[in-house]
C-alpha cells in the first residue's frame, strides 16, 4: 500500500513545492539562465505592472459570469431531471449530460471556433435579423467557457436537488406560496450548497485554462502567460510565480465554499 | 410533487435550450466532417467521405493517434493499479494519514489544469533531466497518470464501500489466505467498477491537452495535433474528421462506464470530477 502514497507524494507533492520554489527564482536578464537564488522578485514584478494585474482581473471576471451563466442554464434542466421527468426520461437525459462532459474538450473549442467564424453558422442565422455574432474576443472567450462546464454545474445541482423532498415544495404550495416564491425562499436556499459546489469546478477550470482564449480570443489570460512563460519565453521563475495566482484563488475559494456547506454536495 | 402546468411548461423549455445547447456544436463539427467544400462556411455545398479516406492516410494523424493510444493505454495501467491500491487502504484500513490519501487523489484534478502541467514540467526538467529522462511519451503517461488516479479511486473506493468488508471476513474465517481472498471474493466484486474506472481514465487521457502541452515536449498526442493544425485552412477538412473520431472515441468508453457502474437507473453512476482542463 505505500505504492500509491509514494507515487503521489514523489510525482505530485514534489512537484508542487518544485514549482513554488521555482517561483522564488529568477531569469537573469542578461544569459537568460535560471538563477536559483531565493527572492520575490517575480512577486514584485506581477503586484506592479499594469499588465498583469489586467489580465489577473480578466480572468477572475470572466470566471464569475461564467459561473453565473452556468447557474442560469443549469438550474432548469437539473430541476426537470430532479423532479418532475420520470424515471425513464430521467435516466436518458441523465446520461445525454453525462456523455459530453468527458469528452473531446479541444473539440468543442474548434466546433465553437467554426459556429463563431465570419462565415460561420452563427452569423449566417443572424444574418436575416440584421445581427452579427460576436466574432472571436472576450465575448467568445465567456460563451465557449460556459459551453465547456455546464455539465459541472448540471450535476451537483440535480444531486443537491434530488436530495431535497417533496414535501417542501408542496407545503410551501399549500401554504400559500407562488411558485416564484417557493423558488426564493424554499427552493433556492436549499439548493445553494449545491450551487457552490458546481461553482467550484466552473471557477477553477476557468482559472487553469489556456487553450480557450489562444482559440476563440485575442486576449491573454492567467494561463496564457503562464504558458508563454514556460515555453516561448523560457522564464520558469516568473511562470511559476503566476501559477500561484490561481492556487490562491481557489484555496480562498475552497475556504469560503466549505463554510457554505458545498463540500457535502462535491 | 405538484408543479403547475406553467412552471412545468417553462422548465420544459428551459431543459430543451440547455440540451440544444450542448448538442448543437457537436453537431455542427459532425457534418462539417462531411463537406465537400475545403472552406467552412455555412450553408455546407455538398457531402462527401473523402476526408475520412485521406485522415486516414495522414501520417501525422497516424502517429498522433498511435501516441495517444499508447499514452492513454500506459496511464489507465497505472491508474487502475496505483488507484485500485489507494481505494482498499482507504476503505479497508485505518492508518496515520487515511483522510489526507483521499485529498491527495483529488488535488491534480482539483488545481487548475495549468498547475499541474506547470509543476510536473518544472519537476521533469529539474529532476528527471539530469537523469537523461527527456520530456516524451514516458512523460506524458506520468503527468496523464497522476490525474487519472483519482477516476479509478473513485469508482473503487465508492463500490468498496457499498459492498462492505463482511465477506472478505468470512472468507478469512474460512481459511483462505490474503491472496484468496483478494482473488476469490474481493477482484470479482470490484471488477465492474475497476472497468468503469479504466475506460473514463482512458477516455480523460485521450482527451487531455493542458497537462499533456507541459509534459510532451516533441511528441505529438492526437489533441495536440489537432491543436497545431487549427491555425492552418488548409488542414481543416482533416482536422474535422479527426474531431469527430476524438468525439466518438472518448464517448464510447463514457457511455459504456456509465451503464457499468450506475445501481438503479436513475442515478449518475459516472462519480463527477472535472478533467484537467477537460477535463
Amino acid at each position: 500500500m505505500a505504492g500509491p502514497v509514494g507515487w503521489l507524494v514523489i510525482a505530485y507533492i514534489g512537484s508542487l513545492v518544485v514549482l513554488f520554489v521555482a517561483a522564488l527564482w529568477r531569469l537573469d536578464p542578461f544569459t537568460a539562465e535560471i538563477v536559483k537564488s531565493i527572492g520575490f522578485q517575480n512577486f514584485e514584478t506581477l503586484w506592479q505592472e499594469d499588465v498583469y494585474r489586467q489580465i489577473a482581473q480578466r480572468t477572475v471576471v470572466i470566471a464569475a459570469l461564467v459561473t453565473l451563466a452556468d447557474i442560469l442554464l443549469a438550474f432548469p434542466i437539473a430541476f426537470y431531471m430532479a423532479k418532475i421527468a420520470r424515471p425513464r426520461v430521467r435516466a436518458l437525459l441523465l446520461v445525454a449530460v453525462l456523455m459530453p462532459l468527458w469528452s473531446s474538450y479541444l473539440v468543442k473549442v474548434y466546433a465553437w471556433r467554426t459556429i463563431l467564424n465570419e462565415e460561420g453558422i452563427l452569423n449566417w442565422a443572424l444574418d436575416p435579423l440584421g445581427a452579427k455574432g460576436p466574432g472571436f474576443g472576450n465575448v467568445a472567450t465567456w460563451l465557449v467557457f460556459t459551453y465547456l462546464w455546464l455539465p459541472f454545474m448540471i450535476i451537483p445541482i440535480y444531486a443537491g436537488l434530488e436530495r431535497i423532498p417533496n414535501s417542501l415544495f408542496d407545503a410551501s404550495g399549500d401554504l400559500g406560496g407562488r411558485p416564484w416564491m417557493t423558488f426564493r425562499r424554499v427552493v433556492f436556499p436549499l439548493a445553494f450548497p449545491a450551487i457552490v459546489a458546481g461553482s467550484i469546478f466552473t471557477f477553477s477550470l476557468t482559472l487553469g485554462d489556456y487553450i480557450t482564449p489562444t482559440l476563440v480570443s485575442s486576449t491573454q489570460f492567467i494561463g496564457n502567460v503562464v504558458y508563454d512563460n514556460v515555453g516561448v519565453a523560457n522564464n520558469l521563475p516568473l511562470a511559476a510565480a503566476f501559477a500561484t495566482v490561481p492556487v490562491a484563488i481557489m484555496l480562498l475559494y475552497l475556504l469560503v465554499a466549505r463554510r457554505l456547506g458545498a463540500f457535502e454536495n462535491l | 410533487m405538484y408543479v403547475t402546468g406553467r412552471t412545468r411548461f417553462m422548465l420544459r423549455i428551459g431543459s430543451a435550450i440547455t440540451l440544444a445547447f450542448i448538442y448543437l456544436p457537436l453537431l455542427v463539427i459532425l457534418l462539417y466532417a462531411f463537406n465537400r467544400e475545403k472552406v467552412q462556411t455555412w450553408p455546407i455545398d455538398g457531402l462527401t467521405l473523402d476526408w475520412f479516406d485521406k485522415a486516414f492516410h495522414n501520417p501525422g494523424v497516424r502517429d498522433a493517434l498511435w501516441t495517444s493510444v499508447k499514452a492513454g493505454l500506459g496511464a489507465t495501467a497505472i491508474a487502475l493499479f496505483l488507484g485500485t491500491c489507494a481505494a482498499m487502504a482507504v476503505a479497508r484500513h485505518r492508518f496515520f494519514g487515511r483522510e489526507t490519501i483521499s485529498f491527495l487523489v483529488i488535488l491534480p484534478i482539483a488545481l487548475p489544469g495549468i498547475v499541474t502541467g506547470m509543476a510536473l514540467n518544472a519537476t521533469f526538467r529539474e529532476v528527471l533531466s539530469p537523469f537523461g529522462v527527456e520530456l516524451g511519451l514516458f512523460t506524458i503517461i506520468v503527468g496523464h497518470a497522476t490525474f487519472c488516479i483519482v477516476v479509478v479511486y473513485n469508482n473503487v473506493v465508492a463500490r468498496l464501500r457499498r459492498v462492505g468488508g463482511s465477506l472478505e471476513e468470512a472468507s478469512a474465517d474460512l481459511g483462505a489466505d490474503t491472496w484468496q481472498t483478494f482473488r476469490l471474493v474481493t477482484m470479482p466484486s470490484l471488477r465492474s467498477a475497476m472497468l468503469a474506472g479504466a475506460l473514463l481514465a482512458f477516455a480523460l487521457s485521450f482527451d487531455e491537452i493542458i497537462v499533456t502541452t507541459f509534459t510532451a515536449g516533441a511528441e505529438q498526442t492526437l489533441p495536440i495535433w489537432i491543436f497545431s493544425n487549427i491555425a492552418r485552412p488548409n488542414q481543416l477538412p482533416i482536422v474535422n474528421v479527426v474531431a469527430v473520431m476524438v468525439i466518438l472515441l472518448s464517448m464510447i468508453p463514457v457511455y459504456f462506464a456509465q451503464r457499468l457502474t450506475r445501481e438503479r437507473d436513475d442515478e449518475p453512476g459516472v462519480v463527477p470530477v472535472p478533467a484537467a482542463g477537460g477535463h
